[in-house]
C-alpha cells in the first residue's frame, strides 16, 4: 500500500480532546500552529476548563464547547461568536469542540439540549450560552485580583487580557485559568447589552472553512478506525414490507465478504433490512447487489391514487380549524367577485449530500458510535436500545454532518449500525447507506394541496378567505403525543393566531382578515412523513402568498399595495416587504416581470421579490431574488446571507424539480438523476437584505444562522408567479408580462 | 491490482479492475477528502483530476486506467490550500456543510486548467455539480474571484 502520507490520519479519532476531557473529535481545526518564539508550557499540566462552556489552555487557545450540531447552517462559528463574546475573548484564538450525549448525561444536563433543528441552534441557546460565559469571564477576572489583592470591580477585560489599570497590571486569560477553574462559579451573572457586543452580529469568517477547502474535514463517511469493517444495506424497498429469504451462500465467496446478515426493523415488527459487512464498502455493497433477496407484504401505495384523497380532504365537511375570524360563510355570500385556486406540495427526500451513515464499536459491556446526527441525546438512547446495554455505557461521538435538512434526527441508521456491530463484537463496522437507499427511505416532506377561495367586493377589496389544506401530518405519524385533540397545528406553521401555543407563538400568521377560516383535512398516506428545512412554512406561504396575487389581479390592484392593505397590524412584516419591494425597483415601468411575497415564520419575518424572464419557447429563468429578513438581532450577517442563498436553492430544486412518488408503495425516484436537484445554471443572482433589529433588547430573538433560520423563504419568492409546478407558473409568468 | 499515480506518488493496489476509481482513491489510499454522493456520476462530489481533467471518479473503473495518468485529488490540489480556488473560496467563505466542495473546487480547477477566462456560459455548462446547502451564488462568485487571481 502506498504511503501517500494520508494513511495517518487513520486512528484520527481519540479519546482526549485538545481539553483532557474525553472529548470526541475536535469540531474545528485549531488556531495557527505553535508560534516559533512562543513560551513552551509542556511541562505544565494541561489547564482544567473553567467551565462547562470554556476552556483556556496555557498559551490563551480558548475552547469553547458547542453542544449543538454543525451541519453547514454556520451554528457552531455563531454559538462561538455569543460566548467568545460575552467572554472577551480574542477571537483569533478561539477553537471549538463538541461535547458528547454522554459527557452531558454525566453532568446532569449541563449543556443541556444537544438537538439541532426547528431553528432553534442559536436562538434556543443563546441566553444561557452567554451567561456560561458570563460566568467563565467573572471567574477569570476574580482570579486575577485574588492575584494581584486588589478588587475585581477595578479590573477590566477585552481581547484575552485583563487589566488593573490603577496598578498597571495585566494577564492573559490562560495565566488564570487554572486559579479561576478552582474558584465557585457565581451565583448571578448579568450579560452584556447588545450595544456592548464586539463580536457578535460581525460578519465573522466561520470557524470550520479551512478544513473543507482541503478534503481534511471528516465526516461521518469518512471515519476510519483501526481494524474497521464496512457496511452496505439495503432495507425492503416496498413500504411496510418484510424480508422473506435471502441467500447469503450466493455471495458469501466474493471479495472481501466477511458475513452476510438480516436486520429487524428498528420502528416495526420481525426484519426489513439485509447487510453485507466486507473490508471495503464498494466490495459490501457490490455483494449486496448480488444478493438474492425476497421480500413478503407491504402496502400498495401510490402517489396517483392518493391524490384523490387529498381532493376529497379539499371539500370534505370535517376539518380541524387552525385560525378563523369573521363571518367568512356571509363574506362569501355577499360577494361580488369569487376568486379559487388549487396548488400542491409533492413528497421530497432531504437529499443531504453525505448519505445516512454511523460508525459503531460494540463489545459486551460497552457501546460507542461515530455519527453525524441533528439529535446527539437521542442518537445515545437509540444506541443503548439497540445494544441493550445500559445508556451509561453507550456514548455517542458526534461529527459534522454532510447536510441535515431535518433527515439527521431520526435515528434509523444509528439503529442499525449498532446491530451490525454486534455481529462483529471487538470490531468497528461503518454503515454507509447508498445514495439509493438514501432516496428510497427518506422521511418525506409530506404531500399536501392547499384550496383557496377568496371574496371580493365591488371595490375589490378582500372580504373572505378560506384555505383548505388537505395532506398530511407530520406530527401524527412522528409525534403524535403532540396532537392536541387531534390537531396538528404545526400544520399551520405561519398561519396560526397569537395564543395557540408558546411553542408556536413564532409561527403566527401577520395578515390582517375581517372574515376568514385556515383549516385542515388531515389525509395521512402510510409514507413516513419528516421535518424537512421550513417543514410547513414552505407550502403554506405558497398556498396563501400566490393567492395574494391572485386577488390582486383579480381586483385590479397592485400586488404589493393589496398586501400592505393586510399588513397594517404588522409592521415588522411590512418593512421586510417594502425593503424588497424598494430595493427591487418595484412598480417601475422597466419590462420586467415580478413577484413578491412576505412571511413571518420561526420568529423571523421575511420578505422576497423574485425577477424573471420567460424565454420565446416557454423556458423560465429566474434572474434575480431581493430577500429581506428580519431576524431579530443577526449574530453574523454573512451567514444568515449564505443561508438565504441556499435557501433558495433547496426551496427552488423542490418547487422545479423535486417530486418522490410512490407505485405500489415503491419509491420511483432513487437518485439525483430522477430527483434533480438546483445546477448553478438555474441560479438567480440573490440580494440579502437584513432589517435592524425592531424588537427591544430584552425581547431579543436571535436566529441568525440557526439553520432553518432564514429558509421560511425559499419557495416564497417565486409565490407570486402563481403555483408550485413549474407548468403553472409559467402561464402566470405571461400573465405578469402582459400586464 | 492496479498501479496509478496519485498526487504525484505512484501506488499498487490490490483491487477488482471494475472498482470505481473513487473507492479506490478513498479506501484503499485513504484520501477521504474525495466524497460519495451518488455513484452514478450526477452530483460531482467525486470530482478528481485525471491529467488536469476534472473526471467524476465514481463511475470511473480504475481499470480503464493504464498507470502513467497523473491523478490528482483535493488533497493534491496544493499543499497548503494556496490553489486560486480554494483562495478564493476561503476568501468568499463558500462552504456551507463543505460535503460537496471538495468535488466543487476540484470541478472549477478543471475547468480552470483548460479554460481560464470562463463565461458565464462556460461555467452554466461545465459546473453542474450539487449543492443541497445551496453555495450556488457564492459558488460563481468564487470563480470569478478565482479567475482574477489566477
Amino acid at each position: 500500500m502506498a504511503d501517500t502520507g494520508l494513511l495517518s490520519r487513520r486512528g484520527f479519532i481519540v479519546g482526549t480532546g485538545a481539553t483532557g476531557l474525553t472529548i470526541g473529535i475536535l469540531a474545528s481545526c485549531s488556531p495557527s500552529a505553535t508560534e516559533p518564539d512562543a513560551p513552551d508550557y509542556s511541562d505544565l499540566p494541561p489547564n482544567p476548563e473553567v467551565n462547562a462552556w470554556v476552556h483556556i489552555d496555557h498559551d490563551d487557545t480558548v475552547t469553547i464547547r458547542i453542544a449543538r450540531s454543525e451541519m453547514g447552517q454556520g451554528t457552531l462559528t455563531g454559538l462561538a461568536q455569543l460566548v467568545a463574546d460575552e467572554l472577551d475573548a480574542d477571537w483569533d484564538k478561539v477553537t471549538t469542540e463538541y461535547p458528547t450525549p454522554g459527557q452531558n448525561l454525566a453532568r446532569e444536563r449541563v449543556w443541556r439540549d444537544f438537538s439541532t433543528g426547528g431553528s432553534q441552534g442559536i436562538r434556543g441557546s443563546q441566553d444561557y450560552v452567554r451567561e456560561g460565559a458570563a460566568a467563565a469571564k467573572a471567574m477569570l477576572i476574580e482570579a486575577a485580583a485574588n492575584e494581584w489583592g486588589v478588587p475585581a470591580s477595578e479590573c477590566t477585560s477585552a481581547d484575552s487580557i485583563i487589566t488593573h489599570a490603577s496598578s498597571g497590571q495585566t494577564t492573559t486569560y490562560g495565566k488564570v485559568a487554572n486559579a479561576a477553574a478552582q474558584l465557585a462559579p457565581p451565583l448571578e451573572v448579568a450579560v452584556k447589552d447588545p450595544s456592548e457586543w464586539k463580536i457578535i452580529g460581525q460578519p465573522k469568517k466561520r470557524l470550520d472553512t479551512a478544513e473543507k477547502l482541503v478534503g481534511k474535514q471528516v465526516y461521518g463517511a469518512d471515519v476510519q478506525l483501526d481494524g474497521m469493517l464496512n457496511a452496505s444495506i439495503k432495507q425492503a424497498p416496498k413500504i411496510g414490507a418484510s424480508l422473506k429469504s435471502f441467500d447469503a451462500a450466493a455471495v458469501e465467496s466474493m471479495p472481501g465478504v466477511k458475513k452476510v446478515v438480516s436486520l429487524r426493523n428498528p420502528f416495526g415488527e420481525g426484519e426489513n433490512a439485509v447487510a453485507v459487512i466486507a473490508d471495503t464498502w464498494w466490495r459490501a455493497n457490490q455483494a449486496l447487489n448480488a444478493l438474492p433477496v425476497e421480500w413478503e407484504g407491504g402496502v400498495d401505495f401510490s402517489t396517483a391514487e392518493f391524490e384523490a384523497e387529498l381532493d376529497d380532504g379539499l371539500t370534505a365537511e370535517d376539518a380541524f380549524v387552525g385560525n378563523a375570524g369573521g363571518d367568512v360563510a356571509g363574506a362569501f355570500e355577499n360577494a361580488a367577485q369569487v376568486i379559487e385556486a388549487t396548488y400542491n406540495m409533492p413528497f421530497q427526500n432531504h437529499a443531504c449530500m453525505e448519505p445516512m451513515n454511523t460508525t459503531a464499536l460494540y463489545t459486551e459491556d460497552k457501546c460507542e458510535i461515530w455519527c453525524p446526527t441533528q439529535n446527539g441525546e437521542a442518537a445515545l438512547a437509540a444506541v443503548s436500545e439497540a445494544s441493550g446495554l445500559p445508556i451509561e455505557q453507550c456514548e455517542v461521538y458526534k461529527i459534522h454532518l454532510g447536510g441535515g435538512f431535518g433527515r439527521r434526527g431520526a435515528p434509523d441508521y444509528v439503529q442499525q449500525a449498532v446491530m451490525l456491530a454486534m455481529e462483529m463484537p471487538g470490531t468497528p463496522v461503518k454503515l454507509l447507506w447508498s445514495r439509493e437507499e438514501d432516496m428510497i427511505h427518506g422521511f418525506f416532506h409530506p404531500t399536501t394541496k392547499g384550496r383557496v377561495r377568496g371574496a371580493l367586493d365591488a371595490d375589490g377589496n378582500l372580504t373572505g378567505l378560506h384555505l383548505r389544506i388537505s395532506g398530511q401530518s407530520i406530527l401524527a405519524a412522528l409525534i403524535p403525543q403532540a396532537l392536541r385533540d387531534g390537531v396538528d397545528y404545526a400544520t399551520f406553521q405561519g398561519l396560526l393566531p397569537s395564543g395557540v401555543d408558546p411553542r408556536l407563538e413564532d409561527q403566527t400568521m401577520k395578515y390582517t382578515f375581517d372574515n376568514f377560516l385556515i383549516d385542515h383535512a388531515m389525509r395521512n398516506p402510510p409514507v413516513r412523513p419528516g421535518f424537512w428545512r421550513g417543514v410547513n412554512l414552505n407550502q403554506n406561504a405558497i398556498y396563501l402568498e400566490c393567492f395574494m396575487d391572485e386577488l390582486a389581479f383579480a381586483a385590479g390592484r397592485d400586488p404589493l399595495e393589496f398586501r400592505m392593505a393586510h399588513l397594517k397590524d404588522s409592521p415588522e412584516a411590512a418593512a421586510v416587504l417594502q425593503a424588497v419591494a424598494d430595493r427591487s425597483g418595484w412598480g417601475q415601468d422597466d419590462g420586467i416581470a415580478r413577484g413578491l411575497c412576505v412571511m413571518h415564520g420561526f420568529g423571523a419575518y421575511v420578505a422576497a421579490c423574485a425577477e424573471v424572464t420567460v424565454s420565446d419557447d416557454g423556458a423560465l429563468k429566474i434572474d434575480r431574488i431581493i430577500a429581506a429578513t428580519d431576524p431579530g438581532h443577526a449574530v453574523n450577517p454573512q451567514q444568515i446571507e449564505a443561508q438565504v442563498e441556499g435557501s433558495f436553492v433547496y426551496g427552488l430544486s423542490a418547487m422545479l424539480y423535486g417530486e418522490i412518488t410512490f407505485e405500489n408503495g415503491e419509491v420511483q425516484e432513487q437518485n439525483f438523476d430522477t430527483f434533480n436537484s438546483m445546477r448553478i445554471a438555474a441560479m438567480p443572482e440573490v440580494e440579502t437584505i437584513i432589517t435592524p433589529p425592531q424588537k427591544p433588547p430584552d425581547g431579543i430573538m436571535i436566529v441568525s444562522t440557526s439553520g432553518i433560520a432564514a429558509i421560511r423563504m425559499e419557495l416564497k419568492g417565486l409565490s407570486s408567479m402563481g403555483s408550485l409546478r413549474c407548468s403553472m407558473v409559467k402561464s402566470r409568468l405571461k400573465m405578469a408580462r402582459s400586464r | 491490482m492496479a498501479t496509478l499515480k496519485v498526487n504525484g506518488e505512484t501506488v499498487t493496489v490490490e483491487v477488482e479492475d471494475d472498482t470505481p476509481l473513487l473507492w479506490v482513491i478513498r479506501e484503499q489510499l485513504g484520501l477521504t477528502g474525495t466524497k460519495y454522493g451518488c455513484g452514478i456520476a450526477q452530483c460531482g462530489t467525486c470530482t478528481v483530476h485525471v491529467d488536469g481533467f476534472a473526471i467524476r471518479s465514481c463511475t470511473y473503473p480504475v481499470g480503464a486506467l493504464s498507470g502513467e495518468e497523473e491523478i490528482t485529488t483535493i488533497e493534491g490540489l496544493s499543499d497548503d490550500a494556496s490553489h486560486p480556488v480554494q483562495e478564493a473560496w476561503a476568501e468568499l467563505d463558500i462552504p456551507q456543510c463543505g460535503y460537496c466542495q471538495p468535488g466543487m473546487i476540484m470541478a472549477v480547477a478543471g475547468m480552470l486548467n483548460n479554460n481560464p477566462n470562463p463565461t458565464d456560459e462556460d461555467i452554466d455548462a461545465e459546473i453542474t455539480n450539487i449543492c443541497r446547502c445551496g453555495t450556488l451564488a457564492r459558488v460563481r462568485k468564487g470563480i470569478k474571484r478565482a479567475v482574477e487571481k489566477s
